[in-house]
């Protein structure tokens, strides 16, 4: 199927359950909200200011659980699959499996996320990073202790599976669109990374060669499973929006036959100098360098496609989401290039600056991209106008301001600590040196914040009283957009 | 190239497999190859318990006594188990790492950099390296701070460390110091840290 016919509005509108979109838009939201406030609970802690002090419950470290975790697991694995459920029947020209399905892997999935929430609260957590759902075993044994929550993904992600795989199986015959391929690809790896990250480390593999897998595993996370969705996700929306093809067909297959392979041999960079032999280390920070092109061939690509369409930036806001998104994202993956080289391990490596890094590739370049498909999607899913224009704005602002805030404070954090570090000053010192860093953190971290409640507040009250739908309103450029 | 099968056998299983070959099998192959490394279990690692487990046997005796009976290979194995359990519950790894790098001075801050054999046992399973050194590496922890120390850090980390960001854990003790059966493990899991490392055998590391 080629991009006009992917790009023609009207096709797969019967083909699409919107119910499911939008509760998994509004769950993914709510996750979050509870991975954000987490954070920035987290944040206050080292400020000396944490108020929930003196539970073994509710100690700092649980929440630091919660924001990785819940940003995972509960808003992009949420978001990515309301996006498709909305892309793939539109592809293919087939229905998902079934939406009893649907309705099975949505409660089934907010019980894996409510399960592994309180599994981090009574000291569950797996020491995976990343892959902290409970396993439900005590650690190298076979006692159990708890819901083995890691079990359950694997169900819930064989679901999704099946319920995804079914229309592309039957649309084999077809050539398929860019964003298939990612999709195909992002739902096998999903599955094999999550089967692997979870059962090597904890049951077959201790010490270096465990580690290998572990750095693969939250590399395979964000490169296997959130990047295919997230590029997939572009290619689909950008065309949609913009109403004109993608600018090269070719380097979209160069980047994602580039993607599949570079992408899983980069794993171990993040244990460098480290136990795990020279050997490996150079071949991840020789593909992690190649990962870099990938990357510019893709910014390039969109960028392109953008070219003689550049109003769109003040007629769509989620043409905004995705170009600023876009341009933050160059601007992680070049950081990336260079951070894998062993001279600024030496000194960025366990400080800060990896966090920002983390940071702004979560938050600034995926989370942004889905706010995207949500500002495009909400108002068509829920046959209603966006409730208010100005928190639409508020909540743009605050996330590209606060977001790059965080940003650039953290890595700047982690250059101070990563060069006392190296010169061999007192640690109190150290944190001394860094506490002004954490205090912008907190500050640029209550602006994202304050940007999430507008845009959830916004979401509420779009589905409950927005005006009914327009499609003529969200074309033509309105005052606060 | 843009078929269904294509899709799902070269890039989704093909690819996988090629990068899990380079960085899994290959590195696992030559670690053990080199290393003829031997998986210590925690019965193996227990052997011999700690000078610090015997004192705190000693100075705690009653809530020793109440939670692990006596100082046998045993009762060390268990604290040692439930203090990387209460580690790995609480996210201290989060923010404590444990490898020492060959570079940035590290071996001056914190002592000989880590190999890949003083891994290979049941308490790094997973392996608990970290990212993230908000606190001190605590790869060679053991024996370097008294029980005492790690006590009153714990309950509150600023009367020891005035600049401190760690938490204060004082649910692992009363009110006098006194720690439970988390606190002990605990204690005894740091005091362990390091003490695998090829070379220093565990009573020759205290300076009395």
């Amino acid at each position: 199927m080629n991009a006009a016919a992917a790009i023609s509005g009207v096709h797969g509108e019967s083909l699409v359950n919107y119910k499911l979109i939008k509760a998994h838009l509004f769950a993914g939201a709510l996750c979050l909200v509870v991975s954000m406030v987490a954070g920035y609970l987290y944040s206050l802690q080292f400020l000396g200011f944490f108020p929930l002090q003196g539970s073994w419950t509710h100690s700092p470290g649980h929440f630091r659980l919660l924001h990785t975790n819940m940003a995972a697991y509960g808003w992009l694995v949420n978001g990515f699959t309301a996006m498709l459920y909305y892309v793939v029947p539109r592809l293919t020209g087939k229905k998902v499996l079934s939406d009893g399905l649907g309705a099975l892997i949505f409660w089934a999935w907010q019980l894996i996320v409510v399960l592994a929430i309180v599994g981090y609260m009574t000291d569950k957590a797996q020491a995976i990073e990343w892959g902290e759902t409970p396993t439900g075993f005590r650690p190298g044994t076979f006692e159990m202790n708890y819901v083995p929550v890691d079990a359950l993904v694997v169900v819930g992600a064989v679901l999704v599976i099946v319920q995804f795989m079914t229309p592309l199986f039957k649309a084999r015959e077809q050539r398929f669109y860019v964003t298939l391929w990612y999709v195909t690809a992002g739902l096998v790896w999903l599955a094999l990374t999550y089967l692997m990250g979870n059962i090597m480390p904890e049951w077959m593999l201790p010490g270096a060669a465990g580690a290998a897998v572990t750095g693969l595993f939250i590399h395979d996370l964000v490169g296997l499973y959130v990047t295919p969705m997230g590029w997939g996700m572009m290619y689909f929306f950008v065309p949609l929006i913009l109403r004109k093809p993608i600018w090269s067909h070719s380097l979209s297959v160069i980047g994602f036959w580039a993607l599949a392979f570079f992408y899983p041999l980069g794993g171990v960079h993040h244990f460098l100098i480290s136990p795990i032999p020279d050997y490996v280390e150079f071949g991840a920070i020789t593909t992690t360098i190649a990962i870099e092109v990938v990357v510019t061939t893709v910014v390039v690509n969109f960028f392109m496609t953008l070219r003689g369409k550049w109003s769109a930036l003040r007629s769509s806001m989620a043409i905004r989401w995705f170009y600023v998104g876009a341009v933050f994202y160059f601007i992680t993956c070049l950081q990336c290039a260079f951070q894998v080289t062993w001279m600024f391990q030496k000194v960025i490596h366990f400080t800060d600056w990896v966090v920002g890094h983390a940071h702004l590739i979560m938050f600034g370049v995926f989370t942004f991209w889905l706010f995207g498909v949500i500002e495009w999607l909400w108002p068509r899913v829920c046959r209603r106008n966006w409730y208010s224009q100005s928190l639409r704005s508020w909540h743009f602002w605050m996330w590209s301001v606060g977001v790059l805030i965080m940003f650039f404070d953290l890595m700047i954090a982690g250059l101070v600590h990563g060069f006392m570090q190296r010169d061999l000053n007192d640690w109190s010192d150290i944190l001394r040196m860094s506490e002004p860093f954490w205090w912008v953190r907190t500050f640029s971290g209550a602006m994202i914040l304050i940007g999430l409640f507008c845009v959830l507040y916004n979401m509420y009250m779009t589905a409950k009283a927005g005006e009914v739908y327009e499609e003529e309103k969200h074309l033509v450029p309105v005052s606060a957009d | 190239m843009e078929r269904f099968s294509t899709l799902v056998f070269v890039a989704g299983i093909g690819c996988f497999a090629v990068a899990f070959l380079l960085s899994m099998i290959f590195p696992w192959m030559s670690l053990y190859s080199y290393h003829g490394m031997d998986f210590q279990t925690i019965e193996k690692l227990a052997e011999k318990p700690s000078v610090e487990f015997v004192e705190l046997s000693q100075k705690f005796p009653e809530s020793f006594k109440q939670h692990y009976g006596e100082v046998t290979p045993a009762s060390y194995a268990e604290a040692l188990q439930l203090g990387r359990d209460v580690y790995v519950g609480q996210a201290c790894w989060h923010c404590h790492s444990q490898y020492v790098r060959v570079v940035s001075n590290e071996h001056v801050r914190w002592g000989p950099p880590s190999s890949a054999q003083e891994y290979q046992n049941a308490l790094n399973q997973p392996h608990l390296w970290g990212t993230r050194r908000v606190g001190p590496d605590l790869a060679r922890e053991g024996g370097k701070k008294s029980n005492d120390w790690h006590i009153a850090h714990f309950m509150n980390p600023k009367s020891v460390v005035p600049h401190s960001v760690m938490p204060a854990y004082p649910f692992y003790f009363d009110e006098k110091g006194v720690p439970d059966k988390k606190g002990i493990a605990l204690v005894t899991y740091l005091q362990w840290l390091g003490t695998v490392q090829a070379g220093i055998p565990v009573a020759e590391r205290i300076t009395p």
